[in-house]
């Protein structure tokens, strides 16, 4: 099953974690930190898979991808195959994200927190993949949008960063 | 309130304290709009874990949201469910996810099956009556359902193979219409159908498919028509080939599909991209175990990959080498390991590989010398990092040779590692554990082929000990190895001129802050003094295989405390059952009590006896002649006289209780242990004795029901010890012999117990195991005490005791005492300490008459082979001495050498 999920910017700085299996507070940050620290001493052009002995995880293995400013980092045990590891990344990253912002950029995840995770929540569920056709989960979440957009009259998401800077 | 507690999720996030806000989040869920419902869901999963206290309040909402009408509140509900419901809850939650897996939404059925899936993580007794709900769903009409139902149904199969084969058929034709595109085209990812679910559907395939003939001929055909219509241009259909490749490696052999397999393994070795790299290496470590023969195809490509820049690709080809490793091909690979394992930084991993590159040589070493070498190195770069057992089982392996009657090779060996140690020791900077390892083959070899002069090594050894001054381990190896050589040299009837630099390091020794050194150096300054006969006894050459045998329970003593008790000794007292208050302050104004400590004698004089059972005869039996023996013979004696008027003469028993302790304090608590067991066997057999015999000895038989329970307590945890390294010691000596790479000899060490009727023989025969051989066979390079012809034990009694006579059965038991002790101390040490001690222990055991003699100072030293005859003076000495040597003489108690040495 998949551990966990993080998205961190080139600084080490988590702009979102999300952990299938219960870390404390302080846990999940040291493994971020430990996380960081391999993925910045990794030289270009190399494979997307890391030991999980790295970070001191007992039956787990990690694999991340790079786009833009941001890493986005999927740990996951035995049970999975890294490369569909990293065509989830692809989609998650990519594909979906691309279609809801158009560009995305790191100011786009920080403004649009809980839609991320709606995202994410549509495609694992409990740490397992559960929708891989991104038509279908941004239709899931338009659908959700729409709903609550309806229940509140005016809408809180701002559709993208630029939106919200020009309020 | 809404956007405040998203902030809060991220405040939490970057690692900041949020919990003042849960109950706000908890309290968002109850809220009627669905988006600040959601968003409290969202914000509880993240917060909150499954124990946490706040979870009462959610379960109540979750139930109710369950029956929601709307399916986004039961979408939201569900996923709070998968995160935060625990093994109590689940029940109150079940029925209703149960009903929605019904659901006319395909999304909330998929979920509802996730949450029922995640139920069985955490708990499979709950849900496991509905494990046919999974099978059913398996059938549904939405693909999206039916791969959702794969994930539990995998982790179904992963437990319990057997009673799903009959899916084998439902799984090959769903896998066959997946991969034949008979899904909607919204499946399709990157031109490849429903890669994710052809991916499940393999590892549940391979499950079901190992080792069983007949489920693995249906997915042949299929298997092979992945092979043939995956992409792998793409990323995803690599990853669909990957799991076909593990798949063919799982099931049952066809070998077409192995063919199809390496040639996909190829284009993976062969693509610039590191990932497919990392994955063709992985596929090629899963299929060597099928076809070994593939793996020489790749030769060229596994060694790219070792020099590649990528760490995680090297680590994985090191894998992959480690499965392959032969003996054909074991230097090779151990080179390349060493090599790498200096590269590294990263201690947990360098640890890890040195352990590998052990193991390997020790499987598949080609010749002796290559092994020596090799293990040379590993110690050389990573030697803080290795086990200590691979030290051990190398000395072992040098001492012992490698099994062949043939000691001209051994011989050689031992030479040829003499030399290459010589010549790594002018290297600086070695590792504690390899130095030790040099000082022992040092002291044990270096003289032994005539090659390298005495004067030469016991330098080189003098070298260590000064260049490695903080490190007493080592320098106790050193100084255990000059006086091994020294006492070659005696034996061999040269004369021994010590070093200047040797004399100023003994020198240093003797004033060590470290008991351990101080010892070893009394040790080798008393083995010097010896004559060649002596010597030869106390450390012959070449030994340190020999056997040793060990009698745990000290049974030989039981006559001898029967004995005693008849005369009205007390039995002994286990350490437990001496309660009271602790005086440590009356030890330390011994001396000024001693003065007026004659008034007293009498009335203090029995209580000796309580404290340890071997000595109470002598006194019993001697009562009157015991006064004028001279007051230095007993220094702890009239310690502990001192001692009682000075705490409190008011009841014979809290004089018992408070004496006692002070014993226990000034000697530590290992003292009792071997008298322990003796008198526990005794002190149960004969208890109605004692009260016969001795009027006042009520305390014992309030005491004594305590006896069996205090055992237990006592024989449990080093039973335990002993299974475990009974468990480690053979496996290895098993994996030694069975690649003939060397036959380890028997070298066991059975530890007998002789008490035969008390009820100790229970206890301790279940403890009579073999013991770790490597541990005793190097902890212990110079007692043969109990070889039949060469007793060095009664040899030295014979040296320095006095001629006199005196009644037999005192003597026979307390001569049987001093030659058995120093075993006993073996033993104890064996299972408390470390190995290392064990070497000073023994010789301890050794030198010590010698000690306690110039203690006592009162004796002339008659030299007399042939007499064993001690006067009651020497029992008494012997008792004492017995005593002694159930300490262990390490830096908790210096008061030690203070009372043996004057």
């Amino acid at each position: 099953m998949i551990k966990a999920v993080m998205v961190m910017n080139t600084q080490g700085k988590p702009r979102l974690a999300k952990f299938f299996d219960y870390l404390p507070v302080e846990k999940q940050q040291e493994l971020i930190r430990r996380v960081f620290g391999v993925l910045c001493s990794r030289p270009e052009n190399v494979s997307n898979f890391i030991e999980a002995e790295l970070v001191r995880l007992q039956d787990s293995r990690l694999v991340y991808n790079h786009f833009a400013t941001l890493y986005f980092v999927v740990v996951f045990d035995s049970s999975e195959n890294e490369l569909a590891m990293l065509d989830l990344i692809q989609l998650l990253g990519q594909q979906t994200l691309e279609r809801c912002f158009k560009n995305v950029c790191e100011l786009d995840i920080v403004f649009n927190y809980s839609k991320i995770h709606t995202i994410l929540d549509e495609i694992i569920l409990g740490g397992q993949v559960l929708e891989t056709r991104s038509t279908e989960i941004m239709r899931a979440v338009e659908e959700i949008s729409k709903l609550e957009a309806a229940t509140n009259a005016i809408s809180f998401i701002p559709k993208s960063a630029s939106s919200w800077l020009s309020r | 309130m809404k956007e405040y507690i998203i902030r809060l999720v991220y405040v939490e996030m970057l690692g900041h304290d949020a919990s003042f806000g849960y109950i706000h989040a908890v309290k968002m869920i109850h809220d009627d709009s669905l988006l600040v419902k959601r968003t409290g869901y969202l914000a509880v999963t993240l917060f909150l874990n499954e124990d946490h206290d706040l979870i009462i309040l959610i379960v109540n909402t979750i139930q109710k949201d369950l029956k929601s009408d709307n399916y986004l509140v039961v979408c939201a509900a569900l996923n709070a469910v998968c995160k935060l419901i625990n093994e109590e809850t689940i029940p109150a939650v079940l029925p209703q996810i149960v009903e929605l897996l019904a659901h006319p939404k395909e999304a909330v059925r998929k979920k509802a099956i996730m949450a029922l899936h995640r139920f069985y993580q955490k708990s499979p007794s709950s849900v496991s009556h509905l494990v046919s709900n999974f099978r059913k769903r398996l059938c549904d009409n939405d693909p999206g359902v039916m791969g959702a139902t794969l994930c539990p149904l995998f982790d179904l199969i992963t437990n319990d193979v057997n009673s799903y084969k009959d899916l084998v058929i439902s799984f090959v034709s769903i896998l066959k219409q997946v991969a034949e595109r008979r899904l909607p085209k919204a499946y399709d990812y990157h031109q490849m159908p429903a890669p994710f679910i052809q991916i499940k559907l393999l590892k549940i395939l391979a499950l079901l498919g190992s080792s069983d003939k007949q489920a693995s001929e249906n997915m042949y055909t299929v298997v092979g028509d992945i092979f043939r219509k995956c992409d792998s241009s793409s990323n995803i259909g690599n990853a669909v080939l990957y799991e076909c490749i593990c798949c063919v490696s799982s099931i049952y052999p066809n070998h077409k599909l192995l063919v199809s397999a390496a040639d996909a393994i190829s284009r993976f070795l062969k693509s610039d991209s590191h990932n497919l790299k990392y994955m063709g290496i992985d596929a090629l470590g899963r299929l060597i175990k099928i076809s070994p023969e593939i793996a020489e195809q790749h030769q060229l490509a596994v060694i790219d990959c070792l020099e590649d820049p990528d760490d995680t690709l090297k680590r994985k080809t090191f894998e992959l080498l480690y499965k392959m490793t032969k003996s054909t091909n074991v230097e090779v690979i151990v080179d390349r390991m060493i090599d790498y394992m200096n590269s590294i930084n990263d201690n947990h991993y360098k640890t890890e590989i040195a352990s590998r590159c052990v193991e390997l040589a020790e499987q598949f070493a080609p010749s002796n010398q290559w092994f020596i070498q090799t293990m040379n190195k590993v110690f050389e770069h990573a030697g803080d990092l290795v086990n200590i057992k691979v030290a051990h089982n190398l000395m072992r392996l040098i001492a012992e040779g490698f099994g062949e009657d043939d000691d001209t090779a051994d011989s050689q060996l031992r030479s040829s590692a003499v030399e290459s140690y010589l010549h790594i020791l002018g290297e600086p900077k070695l590792p504690s554990v390899f130095l030790q390892v040099i000082c022992w083959v040092l002291g044990e070899y270096g003289t032994a082929d005539g090659k390298y002069s005495a004067s030469y090594i016991t330098g080189k050894l003098c070298d260590v000990a000064e260049a490695y001054s903080n490190d007493e381990t080592v320098k106790a190896y050193a100084v255990t190895a000059l006086m091994k050589i020294y006492a070659f040299e005696i034996a061999a009837g040269r004369k021994v001129d010590m070093l200047p630099e040797c004399h100023s390091l003994m020198e240093e020794f003797l004033a060590s802050h470290s008991t351990d050194l101080q010892q070893r150096a009394y040790e080798l300054q008393a083995v010097i003094g010896l004559d060649a006969h002596a010597v030869e006894s106390i450390l012959p050459s070449d030994a340190s295989c020999e056997d040793i045998e060990v009698d745990k329970a000290l049974s030989f003593l039981n006559d001898y405390i029967q004995e005693s008790i008849e005369k009205g000794a007390q039995p002994y007292i286990p350490e437990s059952e001496r309660t009271g208050m602790l005086n440590i302050s009356n030890f330390r104004n011994q001396d000024h009590h001693e003065a007026s400590s004659h008034g007293l004698r009498f009335e203090a004089y029995e209580l000796p006896k309580q404290t340890v059972q071997a000595r109470i005869p002598p006194a019993s039996l001697a009562s009157t002649e015991l006064v004028p023996v001279p007051e230095a013979m007993y220094p702890r004696e009239s310690y502990q006289t001192t001692t009682v008027p000075s705490v409190s003469s008011d009841a014979a028993s809290t004089e018992l209780k408070l004496r006692l302790d002070g014993v226990q304090k000034r000697w530590g608590r290992q003292t009792h242990f071997p008298s322990t067991s003796t008198s526990n066997s005794t002190s149960l057999k004969t208890v109605n004795g004692i009260t016969q015999v001795d009027g006042s000895n009520t305390a014992n038989s309030r005491t004594r029901e305590t006896y069996d329970s205090r055992k237990q307590v006592e024989i449990s945890p080093e039973k335990q010890k002993l299974a475990a390294s009974l468990f480690g010691g053979p496996s290895k000596t098993e994996k030694k012999s069975a690649t003939g790479h060397k036959s380890s000899k028997p070298s066991s060490h059975m530890v007998k117990s002789h008490a035969p009727k008390s009820s100790m023989e229970v206890a301790s025969e279940k403890t009579s195991v073999q013991q770790p051989p490597d541990l005793l066979d190097f902890g212990e390079p110079t007692v043969r005490s109990t070889a039949p012809s060469l007793d060095p034990f009664k040899d030295l009694e014979g040296l320095l005791e006095p001629t006199t006579q005196v009644s037999s059965a005192v003597n026979h038991s307390s001569t049987a005492a001093v030659t058995k002790s120093p075993d006993i101390m073996g033993l104890y040490t064996e299972t408390t300490a470390g190995a290392h001690h064990k070497d000073s222990d023994i010789l301890s055991g050794l030198s010590k008459p010698p000690m306690t003699n110039m203690v006592g100072g009162t004796t002339t030293m008659q030299v007399a082979q042939s007499s064993k005859g001690p006067n009651l003076k020497d029992s008494l000495e012997k008792d004492a001495l017995v005593r002694q040597i159930g300490v262990t003489p390490s830096s908790q108690n210096p008061n030690l050498f203070k009372d043996i040495l004057g």
